[in-house]
């Protein structure tokens, strides 16, 4: 029995080190002669919806650019990583960024967790990172560049419109990590700063679908309105739910996220009239400037792209801050680009005018209160010009205490 | 001389494996020695498994509830101390007290085969459910959110015993890393080899046979069971180190699958199988992912159908019966191994 | 009181669901000994059977009734050919196989169909109990329920094929000597257990929606059901729904619907350590 006990274990041994072996990339193509953009976003998965959109917005920015003869003289490339709706994997495909394809800036992350996990990887790294999506505020890091919206742009001109029309009493629904939990911090903050009351909420994982016990309690606690934090396809469930017990006309909602996977286009009315929203992009905005971006849209991706919205534009308008600061800085390096995104710098985008402002290194731009209509569109209600975004008391002010590393949470302030 | 040659095999390896793990940070560049660690965790992982089910018969579909615990209780030990000697030892000494207790109830209750499938299976969706429902930031251990959905980012490397100022960087993971595995790997071997393996072996093969023979099956299971969690939660540990950061997908059925999968690829009752087993699978479906050729789920999906239907043994004890015929119909003298072969003897 | 009513209401909804997504598996495994892991995916085919055509202009009730069973029923068929077929009588082979082609049909859903919830409103409004509202789905997914378990009964104790069935599972060395083809029976068997996992995934589907990975919600519930109902099809599947649906409805209603899984799970562990031949274990397999 020795032999062949002996044998296998040699062989054994061999195999393992032929697998080590096939690890791929073991030397991998050096400077391409090409600007290299980092990104990871959740293009399978759950969270697909979100991040097919996304990526579609960062191609039609690089191809624009690139169209126009790139930055400095050169053209710009894509690394792209499929992140599969999964948290771990951001990790590893950051780190990956930050270490093999040293990319000039990363644009990335979808989910408010994926991006904590990611942030204080490029950190570490120097490495300049734009989170381009809409979330609940406050992160105050000066490597970091957030250009989506914050409560303060969202919530704060969302509730306003709901309590004067349907009343004081709210009811939060919300995905549960940090974006649902720390938006429905900021939810109770500013309604009792409009001497309205958040009287119960609760927190659902995303794979959560089944809504009847909640709906029950809903019609127990009868508010005057639901706010709403769903992320999500397995969420959307509730909206079908919602109208087959007979509620859409009884109590009215109010979300921070539908539309932006589409939903307006693609449920039935019956399902989502009248729910109301607030975002800084939304398809049916009546610009030239829009107009033309959603021709341009078109005619890369076809007829068929479904709808667009504010998640997926905050990723164009992402990249067109970071080459206008590029182009100011007339250098690629982190600090010249951080120091040229500071110096009061503007875009005009599909959504108007984003400015960056310095102190939070969020962006200044025009929101939209919109309602879901009959038509498969969002109707827009109302305009308010450029909102600033989330920063009470001025917590946050990078160019006073530019070491500063936190999220403010409005418990802490 | 069998133990002789075996044990010159082993040393050989080990030998090996100090050498590889102390030379390649000073010849490839910092990103390879990063994947090499990922698979070097999951070979690990892979191992606790091919313990539990290959040699002792244990269908445990819950193997990441121990990789899951040894990371988390890594990682909160560690930020909550800051240094790391306890932290990794709480990594693997909280799975083996929760196998110890789990599999008490379950062996000593006689639960086995599919029932005890499900429940391991329950208890890893249990583990899943209650993380990932606990984001709310007033959900602590100690000073650390356990985070929920988000998990737990920027988790502290390991540093020297007793000198919190000296982590470790990614190099120092790999050799680590790297160490550890071949160590577990001779362990298993040891262990394998020894009087308490074979009875194990024994007891899987036939265990009313083993009991009537004087062999507590319900002891050896126990044991088994504490041991693989042990390796489980070191891989866990390994995972943290690795990836700087834990979240509730380590006790996702996807995950559990993943590592059943290995043991499958590579073949049951083996352990270098096990590790070509990981690192293939783990390859194979980084590679998909990177390059959306095709998703990695319908790869996987069949490789699993057709190795069961057509390899039900897996590849590498294929591989070796290859391997062994075409030696043999070389020589034609080594009837001895073809007889054991025949007769199923490893 | 009403609130009561309501609960009470959403209680049977819970063990309805919970024995609509199982009955499926637990033919197939109570009767075959097979057990089918890729059970959330056929639920899942039957979902999109319904979704697809429905989107195409076919009416609802034709999708639900007639296109999801005959379709997951076919492919049932052909699967049992390709892939049980080879592997009857080694229960962890099969989990492993049909675990395989769990991940095949994810990977497919995904690359084709993508993660686009419709979000369709169930049929039928909605009646108003005290002051609360429940939509009339909510009763026909409990009616049809009771309904699919009773012809269940039916045909395998009143009809010709059924009581050959029964007999094949009992002793199929028996069977195959009366003259019964063995395998043409586990192949109507499988096909049938498949149908109605279609026919669940069908019903379920303008409620929860359908995405190419909601096969795993049900999976590991139908799983435990069944494992915990033990080998008796109808009665074990029965009384461990109604033990399991009304645990953890009832504490998601005091507590969240986490918990209340949670509880559920918690339950089956406890009740496969007490009775680890799950509840109707002690009874003869291949019975009612």
């Amino acid at each position: 029995m020795s032999h062949p006990i002996a044998r296998r274990a040699f062989l054994n041994a061999s195999l393992a080190g032929a697998a080590a072996a096939v690890v791929p990339r073991l030397s991998w193509a050096q400077a391409s002669g090409k600007i290299r953009i980092g990104t990871i976003l959740d293009l399978s998965g759950p969270l697909q919806p979100f991040g097919t959109q996304k990526k579609r917005c960062l191609d039609l920015a690089i191809d624009e650019l690139n169209a126009k003869g790139g930055l400095l003289g050169q053209q710009l490339e894509l690394i792209s990583y499929d992140s599969q709706s999964n948290n771990q994997l951001f990790a590893q495909f950051a780190t990956q960024l930050a270490l093999k394809d040293k990319v000039s800036v990363v644009h990335a992350g979808l989910q408010s967790s994926s991006r904590e996990v990611i942030r204080p990887i490029f950190r570490r790294a120097n490495m300049l990172y734009f989170y381009n999506t809409p979330y609940e505020g406050g992160v105050c890091d000066r490597n970091t560049f957030n250009t989506g919206t914050t409560p303060g742009q969202l919530l704060a001109n969302l509730l306003p419109h709901m309590i004067k029309n349907h009343g004081k009493n709210i009811y939060v629904l919300a995905a549960d990590y940090n974006f649902g939990q720390l938006s429905e911090k900021w939810t109770r903050k500013l309604a009792s700063d409009l001497g309205a009351k958040v009287i119960a909420s609760e927190f659902f994982p995303l794979d959560v679908a089944q809504f009847g016990p909640t709906i029950n309690k809903i019609q127990a606690a009868k508010p005057d309105f639901i706010v709403n934090t769903f992320v999500g396809p397995a969420h959307a469930s509730f909206y079908g739910q919602w109208t087959a017990a007979g509620m859409k006309k009884q109590i009215p909602i109010a979300s921070q996220t539908f539309g932006e996977a589409g939903e307006v286009v693609r449920m039935p009315p019956e399902v989502s009239d009248g729910i109301v929203v607030c975002y800084n992009y939304l398809d049916e905005i009546d610009s030239p400037a829009n107009a033309a971006f959603l021709q341009r849209f078109q005619a890369k991706f076809g007829n068929d792209y479904g709808y667009i919205g504010d998640l997926a534009v905050a990723e164009y308008q992402g990249i067109m801050l970071w080459a206008e600061a590029v182009k100011k800085a007339g250098k690629l390096n982190r600090e010249d680009v951080i120091k040229a995104m500071g110096s009061g710098l503007a875009i005009s985008g599909p959504s108007g005018r984003v400015v960056v402002d310095p102190i939070t290194h969020h962006c200044v731009f025009d929101m939209y209160l919109a309602v879901a209509g009959t038509d498969k569109r969002f109707k827009i209600l109302q305009k308010f010009d450029q909102v600033k975004p989330t920063n009470p008391n001025n917590v946050c002010n990078l160019v006073k205490n530019p070491n500063t590393n936190q999220q403010f949470e409005p418990t802490k302030l | 001389m069998s133990r002789g040659r075996d044990a010159a095999t082993l040393m050989a390896v080990g030998l090996i494996g100090l050498a590889v793990a102390f030379s390649l940070p000073h010849l490839v560049e910092v990103f390879v020695l990063v994947e090499l660690t990922a698979y070097i965790v999951f070979a690990m992982l892979a191992l606790s498994l091919a313990l539990v089910w290959g040699y002792a018969g244990i269908l445990c579909f819950g193997q990441s509830i121990f990789f899951g615990i040894g990371g988390y209780a890594y990682t909160l030990g560690v930020m909550n101390i800051g240094e790391s000697t306890l932290p990794v030892a709480l990594g693997i000494a909280l799975p083996m007290l929760f196998a110890a207790v789990l599999g008490y109830f379950l062996f000593y209750g006689r639960v086995s085969d599919i029932y005890l499938g499900v429940i391991t299976l329950c208890v890893s969706l249990i583990a899943y459910n209650l993380i990932n429902s606990l984001s709310g930031t007033e959900y602590k251990i100690g000073s650390v959110p356990i985070g929920g959905h988000n998990g737990i980012p920027g988790v502290p490397v390991v540093n020297m015993p007793g000198d919190s100022s000296r982590t470790f960087g990614f190099e120092e993971v790999f050799t680590l890393s790297l160490i550890l595995l071949v160590a577990v790997y001779i362990g298993l071997r040891a262990l394998l080899a020894s009087q308490f393996g074979k009875v194990v072996v024994a007891i899987r093969e036939n265990e009313l046979r083993a009991e009537l023979l004087g062999y507590d099956a319900r002891a050896y299971k126990l044991v088994v069971f504490v041991i693989g969690a042990a390796i489980a939660g070191l891989a866990g540990v390994l995972f943290v180190n690795w990836g700087s950061f834990i979240g509730p997908t380590v006790f996702s059925i996807f995950f559990s699958a993943q590592i059943i999968i290995w043991i499958m690829v590579g073949g049951l009752g083996t352990l270098a199988g096990a590790i070509a087993g990981a690192v293939f699978i783990q390859w194979l479906s980084t590679w998909l992912g990177t390059n959306k050729i095709i998703d990695p789920n319908i790869v996987l999906g069949v490789i699993f159908i057709v190795l069961v239907l057509l390899v039900p043994k897996g590849l590498q004890p294929m591989l070796v019966e290859r391997f062994k015929r075409r030696r043999r119909s070389e020589t034609r003298s080594d009837t001895r191994s073809e007889t054991n072969s025949r007769l199923g003897v490893p | 009181m009403d609130f009561a009513t309501v609960v009470f209401i959403q209680v049977m909804y819970a063990v309805a669901t919970l024995a609509l997504i199982s009955v499926g598996l637990a033919i197939i495994f109570g009767m075959m000994r097979v057990i089918n892991f890729a059970h959330g995916e056929f639920l899942m085919l039957g979902g999109y059977a319904v979704v697809l055509p429905v989107q195409a202009g076919v009416n609802l009730w034709v999708a639900m009734l007639i296109i999801a069973p005959i379709t997951v029923g076919l492919f049932g068929v052909i699967i049992e050919r390709l892939i049980i077929r080879p592997l009857y009588g080694r229960i962890v082979e099969t989990v492993l196989a049909t675990w395989g082609l769990s991940l095949l049909m994810i990977g497919l859903a995904s690359a084709w169909i993508g993660f686009y919830q419709a979000g369709a409103a169930p049929p039928f409004g909605s009646v108003q109990i005290g002051s609360y509202r429940e939509g009339l789905y909510t009763f026909f997914v409990i009616g049809v329920t009771a309904l699919i378990l009773a012809g269940v009964y039916g045909f395998l104790r009143h009809t010709r094929f059924g009581l050959i069935a029964l007999g094949t599972m009992q002793n199929p060395a028996m069977a195959a000597a009366l003259g019964v083809n063995v395998s043409r029976v586990y192949a109507v068997t499988f096909g049938l257990g498949a149908a109605l996992s279609g026919l669940a995934g069908a019903i379920l589907a303008p409620i929860s929606g359908v995405l190419p990975v909601i096969g795993i919600t049900y999976i590991a519930k139908a799983f435990i059901t069944v494992i915990s109902g033990g080998a008796t099809v109808l009665a074990g599947t029965i009384a461990a729904s109604a033990l399991f649906g009304t645990v953890s409805q009832l504490v998601t209603y005091l507590s969240t619907v986490i918990i209340g899984e949670v509880a559920l799970l918690a339950v089956a562990i406890v009740l496969l350590r007490l009775l680890p031949e799950g509840i109707t274990g002690r009874f003869s397999r291949g019975g009612l």
